[in-house]
């Protein structure tokens, strides 16, 4: 299944083209015309001439990830962090490290070797490098150039009554939602948009957005599922194994009321299940391209994801595939002649 | 002008969910102007012609006020929440919300050891239901509330939960009905998503494409006991506006906004605000960009329920944009 390989590509934000070549190859023969723009983003057009409104699905390719920033005397790489990481989920973990996927584990002082007072803070960015087994800082350099990105090196597995585990599931998780659907029959034009730089402010989309001037939008993401124990019912934002979640209002944008109301009526007619997402943080290519030109009706659907922006995240393989049947269902759900349903 | 300032910020425009409010404008202003549309972020756009239709004149004011997002039902009823545009948990302590429905409840808060300790996600609030299942029945999650507060006019002032930014839409419909017959055209934008980042002026601006434009909005005021240390005082008249966080005015339209109350005699007062937004902040990055400017109207006690403006400070405002409207536009 292409989760399974999507994940496994390394992407960190800005390093995209692996994960471009690979989804290239996928929906290849089974979209009209397919292009890349400056920035990466990959856009490929079904339908184009089929009457009814244009709807541009988007995914966003780039996962979080490290850069490196220092070849230490030492062989040891120091790093900063690409896009949102909690440094404290870091230490012991297994990278590969640029173009020639060079292995390396992230290290740190070992606590026997801390001082009280360092054992008492959270860790730092800082305190932490990558170690390619480098002994020196020419070894090191013979093999990783400044610059170089680091990306989480996860196997993807399944696991327990249907979950997966694997890195980067936010958002290769939507990008395999989009491919199926591109591997469906379209009834009127889709505009796929597999978009770069998310992780960083919503960039790609934004350039994504103006290229394609979509009739409405809906953007396929990983989400945050915090449904643990030890977190009350109004801070879990959704529910491993619950469907895909609908996302009322988040930072970055508003889903418009009418997209919403459409994909919830498609939900429920086809029977699929679905959740409201249930905490307004974070934010998705949505923001970028609400606000593109003169608006555009936007949603977002998710897949809800255990641990995202870690090494490892976690996810139910049947929301995957009510996520897809969802997708389905909305565009199945909207005429070819007359106003879109989310006009009304 | 207080009867139809009370009538506006009595209703309810939840962020993102404006739609009775813009009915009720759109029946307002449809009198007094030529072309009506609406938009994909919820925008209100009116067009009203004038005599040079080469020049464009966008003027802004939002629709939306600040409220609440539910986020989760529990077993017992209780309803958790997150904010939606600026509002501080210690606002809503013992406040009652509505829904656009009409269903009302109560903020309360778990136990705290000590005020400190107040947060947003430590507030529920209760529409006095008996369980899970009967509040699950009349609210869901994504449906959003805001301030139950009826407006009254105290002295030559008005109290109200919604004067951001109802205080501007006032001024707005008024100066449509007063103009007599605008310089060029005029598209009067009451616009969506102000509070959460001026979402819907960005993209009325570029659908307009306005040669210069005007943001109608509250200030904050610095005339109170103890207060912030800020030049505006209530009832020295309409502030135009120098700079906030999201803009510095374009220099032409704040003397042009200065020639034109100095001429007419309308009581103004310059505005520097160290902080805060308004719609001008996305209108002026549009397309190539746009001059703007802001014309504002001092507000006390702002993102609470009883905000406060002065009726001779909005009118000072109504004089003032209709001067605007029937003004040609200078060259910036």
């Amino acid at each position: 299944m292409s989760l399974s390989e999507l994940s496994q590509i390394p992407g960190v934000s800005g390093d995209e083209q692996a994960v471009r070549a690979f989804i290239a190859a996928a929906i290849r023969e089974h979209v009209d015309r397919m292009w890349a723009d400056s920035m990466g983003n990959l856009f490929a057009i079904k339908g184009e001439h089929l009457p009814g409104p244009r709807v541009m699905l988007c995914a966003h390719m780039d996962e979080v990830g490290l850069i490196v920033n220092h070849i230490g005397d030492d062989g040891t790489l120091g790093f900063a962090a690409v896009g949102g990481i909690d440094p404290r989920v870091l230490p012991g973990v297994w990278v590969q490290v640029g173009p020639d996927r060079i292995p390396g584990v992230i290290g740190t002082k070992p606590p026997h070797l801390k001082s009280s007072s360092e054992r008492e803070k959270p860790i730092e960015m800082d305190s932490l490098y990558i170690d390619i087994g480098a002994d020196s800082a020419d070894e090191a350099k013979q093999r990783v150039h400044l610059g170089a990105y680091a990306s989480f090196w996860t196997d993807f597995e399944t696991f327990g009554d249907g979950c997966a585990k694997g890195k980067a599931f936010d958002d290769r998780v939507g990008c395999h939602v989009l491919i199926e659907t591109l591997r469906q029959p379209v009834r009127h034009p889709v505009l796929a948009a597999f978009t770069v730089q998310e992780e960083l402010g919503l960039r790609g989309a934004q350039v994504a957005a103006y290229t394609l001037k979509p009739d409405a939008a809906l953007v396929l993401e990983g989400t945050t599922c915090a449904d643990l124990p030890s977190v009350d019912g109004h801070g879990q934002s959704t529910r491993l194994g619950g469907g895909p979640a609908l996302t009322v209002a988040d930072r970055s944008a508003i889903a418009h009321p009418g997209l919403l109301r459409t994909l919830i009526n498609a939900a429920e007619s086809a029977g699929t299940p679905y959740q409201l997402k249930r905490t307004t943080f974070g934010g998705t290519d949505a923001g970028a391209i609400q606000t593109s030109e003169v608006g555009i009706p936007v949603a977002v659907v998710s897949v809800p994801c255990r641990y995202i922006h870690s090494p490892v995240s976690m996810l139910q393989l049947n929301d995957v595939q009510a996520a897809i049947q969802l997708v389905r269902a909305f565009l199945q759900a909207i005429p070819t002649e007359g106003d879109p349903p989310w006009m009304r | 002008m207080d009867a139809l300032i009370c009538a506006l910020s009595n209703r309810l425009a939840p962020v993102g969910q404006e739609f009775a409010l813009r009915d009720e404008i759109a029946s307002l202003v449809q009198p007094y102007v030529d072309e009506l549309r609406t938009d994909a972020l919820g925008n209100l756009i009116a067009l009203r012609r004038g005599k040079n239709s080469a020049q464009r004149l966008m003027l802004s004011a939002h629709m939306d006020e600040v409220g609440v997002m539910v986020t989760h039902i529990d077993d017992d009823g209780f309803i958790r929440f997150e904010p939606l545009g600026g509002i501080q948990p210690q606002t809503l302590l013992g406040q009652r919300l509505r829904f656009p429905n009409g269903l009302v409840g109560s903020v309360g808060v778990e136990r705290l050891d000590q005020i400190k300790d107040l947060e947003m996600r430590r507030l529920y609030l209760d529409i006095g239901a008996r369980d899970g299942d009967e509040a699950r029945a009349k609210v869901r999650v994504g449906d959003t509330a805001c301030f139950d507060q009826t407006a009254v006019v105290s002295g030559r002032r008005v109290i109200g939960k919604a004067m951001d930014n109802r205080a501007g839409c006032a001024v707005l419909i008024e100066a449509l009905r007063r103009v007599s017959e605008p310089a060029c055209d005029v598209y009067a934008v009451f616009s969506a998503q102000e509070e959460v980042g001026a979402r819907g002026a960005g993209t009325a601006a570029y659908a307009v494409e306005p040669t210069m434009a005007v943001a109608i909005d509250v200030t904050p005021c610095g005339d109170t006991p103890k207060g912030e240390t800020l030049a505006v005082r209530m009832g020295a008249g309409a502030a135009i506006k120098i700079k906030d966080r999201s803009l510095l005015a374009h220099p032409v339209v704040k003397d042009h906004l200065t020639r034109l109350a100095d001429a007419a005699s309308i009581p103004y007062q310059y505005e520097v605000l160290p902080y805060g937004g308004t719609d001008a902040g996305t209108i002026h990055l549009s397309r190539t960009g746009v001059p703007t400017g802001v014309i504002s109207i001092p507000c006390r006690y702002l993102h609470t329920p009883s905000e406060m403006v002065d009726l001779d400070d909005l009118e000072a405002a109504v004089r003032l944009t209709i001067k605007l409207m029937e003004t040609q536009l200078p060259t910036a």
